[in-house]
């Protein structure tokens, strides 16, 4: 019992940190559908952002909730300049895209070598997030990963408000929904695009914060967490949240069940079996939206 | 979301111009393509063994290995529309299949290779190793094993069309899983280090550099036989109905044929394609590991393809070599530099020149061909967005 609960908080927090890599992704391909590689040097940016801060502001604390707000205005803008510049232009060609940005990943990783040197550096957390959480039952959950599910649950709630109430989430809602439409009814879609990008990479920014608080923080650390994180996107379905929701909880346990069944290797390729499994059940993923669209 | 158009015009096909186009010029067809493959011929055979030291003609096998993939690449990618982020994944299983052959030839009949005796507990050959002892299983292997995962993938996924940038990830996926698995099952695999050391090629010690020669030539006559190939497919009809796959798939299947069998044969012959460069990179390099076919060697070898472009039948294979040769040239000397380099060029390409170096000679073809025709840089432009096309979109 203590032992399958475990599991399942392992599975549950690997899943909190794909939700909160996979929302901004969501968001960014599921409205514009490009493919953006550099999403996870958005998240090395937020990573790094709570590193340089802590060498200001030294209370961990405080140092952790100053960076939750300026690593989501640091990857945000990163990500609206490379919508400006680049992403703009290849709209027609989402292949294309996929290939820039990772062209674009790759300098970014090197310019964090540059700046930050190649070897990993750390954070220190703060120490109301370093112990342990007694449950009932000689249950016991790690602090850090409680704060990161709590994390991606808000993170989730709010895009989730902010896209049903507010009316920047009735524009992008329109335009996920039909570009052209939205169009023709007068709404800035470059704009919408262009506001879009930064909150999907300002997500990716708060991810690399909460990433702090699990290892350590190094040039390539993006890389590892892309993949995964967009198998989640695309086995959720574009153009809603909610499959992304689910379906990173559930990977996130798959991959901790079969880890512990098996081994790490293995459970990598369970996980890309059942994916390629479902794909055949639902091929453009758990939820979608109903269009009359060919492609 | 928005309706994608029917009909997608893809930039990189300003240098994939089919043949009927190109009617008219005085020296064309069979006779041109004779005297190109003599030339080319007559390079890789004569000139570059007689021009390089030994050390740069083994550099140089290397890079063919690499244009191998490519040409598959350029099959997959630039004629058929599909991304294939994963190659590395065929490139491996080649590559292991050989090196695994290659070992157990080496440490000799009924001993296990070296490495197995170093990590391993293990006291017999794993069962999945057997088979490669024999040479008339292992040289099929590098191919065929390939191109069973790839019509395994690819059967799974077309025919739910699954396609464009989903494909791209999954393909990509499958390159992460390949490597995490091998570097996991280190007692049998050789881990993160591979296989290593190989030294023998049935029974040619490959440290002689008369070896080394004679596996530069097998590479090189490989790889124009997969031009060849290439080319035969690109004038065929089947080649036709690739291009049309990858510009309009509906229209296709609107058309009475199937998209996914179209696709699924492109991607089964890339995948042979690079799974026979892996099984030549081995005897070439010594050594294959799973940093040479994961997730970032996968993409590089898309690069070379883009930059040369990714379309025609040469520029994917010129695009290689150029590319890895100038890592080689520049990492040994500005490591930094070359990594920001080869981002930049990466970027500047795919973004701003999508039919890749090749399209500057057919652009300045055209004009020259054409002067009074439209102005060659317009051509180069990208396509406009989607919403601005007037395509059938639906509604």
């Amino acid at each position: 019992m203590t032992v399958l609960f475990g599991q399942l908080f392992t599975g549950i927090s690997i899943g909190a940190v794909l939700l909160l890599i996979a929302l901004g992704l969501a968001l960014t391909f599921g409205q514009m559908n490009v493919i953006n590689m550099a999403h996870g040097e958005f998240i090395m940016a937020g990573a790094y952002t709570t590193y340089v801060l802590q060498q200001t502001v030294t209370a961990a604390g405080w140092s952790l909730l100053v960076a939750l707000p300026v690593a989501f205005a640091v990857a945000g803008t990163m990500g609206v300049l490379l919508e400006v510049l680049l992403i703009r232009r290849l709209y027609a060609r989402p292949l294309d895209t996929l290939l820039v940005t990772w062209g674009v990943s790759l300098m970014l990783q090197q310019l964090a070598r540059d700046v930050f040197g190649s070897p990993n550096v750390q954070t220190r957390a703060p120490a109301l997030l370093t112990g342990n959480v007694s449950l009932p039952g000689g249950l016991t959950v790690a602090n850090n990963r409680l704060f990161i599910l709590a994390l991606a649950l808000a993170a989730v709630l709010a895009l989730t408000l902010a896209l049903r109430l507010t009316p920047l989430g009735r524009r992008i809602r329109a335009v996920v929904q039909n570009r052209d439409l939205a169009a023709v009814s007068g709404i800035p879609t470059a704009r919408v695009d262009r506001t879009t990008f930064f909150i999907g990479s300002g997500l990716a920014g708060v991810a690399g914060v909460a990433l702090t608080l699990l290892g350590p923080i190094g040039p390539t650390m993006g890389t590892n967490l892309i993949i995964d994180a967009f198998l989640v996107v695309v086995v959720g379905g574009i153009g809603q949240l909610k499959g992304s929701v689910i379906v990173a909880f559930a990977l996130g346990v798959l991959q901790a069940t079969g880890e512990y069944l098996t081994t790490l290797s293995v459970a990598k390729v369970i996980v890309f079996v059942a994916i390629v499994a479902f794909l055949q059940w639902r091929p453009q993923g758990l939820f979608t939206l109903r269009t009359r669209s060919l492609a | 979301m928005t309706a994608a158009p029917l009909v997608r015009t893809d930039p990189a096909a300003v240098a994939g111009t089919p043949p009927g186009g190109r009617r008219g010029r005085r020296f064309d067809g069979p006779a041109r393509t004779a005297v190109g493959f003599a030339l080319g011929a007559a390079l890789l055979f004569a000139v570059a063994p007689l021009a390089l030291s030994d050390f740069r003609l083994s550099l140089l096998a290397k890079y063919l290995c690499v244009a191998m993939v490519g040409v598959g690449i350029g099959i997959a990618w630039g004629r058929g529309g599909m991304l294939t982020l994963g190659q590395g994944v065929f490139f491996g299983l080649g590559g292991y299949a050989m090196a695994m052959h290659l070992k157990l030839a080496d440490a000799g009949p009924g001993e296990l290779p070296d490495f197995m005796q170093l990590y391993g507990q293990l006291d017999e050959l794993p069962l999945w190793w057997r088979p490669f002892a024999s040479p008339w299983i292992a040289l099929p292997a590098t191919v065929l094993l390939p191109m069973v995962v790839a019509f395994g993938l690819g059967s799974l996924v077309f025919r739910r069309r699954v396609r464009g940038a989903y494909f791209a990830i999954l393909s990509q996926a499958l390159a992460a899983a390949m490597v995490i698995l091998l570097v996991g099952q280190q007692g049998t695999t050789g881990g993160t280090n591979g296989l290593t050391d190989i030294q023998g090629f049935f029974g040619y010690d490959l440290d002689d550099p008369v070896n080394q020669r004679m596996v530069y030539f097998i590479i090189a006559a490989s790889l124009l036989a997969l031009l060849a190939l290439a080319r035969q497919l690109f004038r065929s009809r089947y080649g036709e109905l690739l291009v049309a796959v990858r510009d309009g798939e509906e229209r296709v299947r609107f058309l009475g044929y199937d998209p996914a069998g179209v696709k699924l044969v492109g991607y089964v012959i890339a995948a042979g394609m690079a799974g026979l460069a892996g099984a030549l990179f081995v005897p070439a390099v010594g050594i294959i590991s799973p940093a040479l076919i994961g997730i970032v060697p996968s993409i590089e070898f898309v690069i070379g393809v883009a930059v040369g472009g990714r379309a025609t039948l040469l520029g994917p294979v010129l695009g290689a070599v150029a590319v890895a040769w100038a890592r080689t040239a520049l990492s040994e000397r500005f490591p930094g530099t070359w990594t920001y380099l080869q981002g930049l060029l990466f970027v500047l390409v795919v973004a701003f020149l999508p039919g890749g170096l090749a399209s500057l000679w057919v652009l300045a073809r055209q004009r020259r061909s054409d002067p009074a025709g439209a102005r060659w840089w317009r051509r180069s432009r990208p396509v406009e967005p989607a919403e601005n096309r007037t395509e059938v979109s639906a509604a």
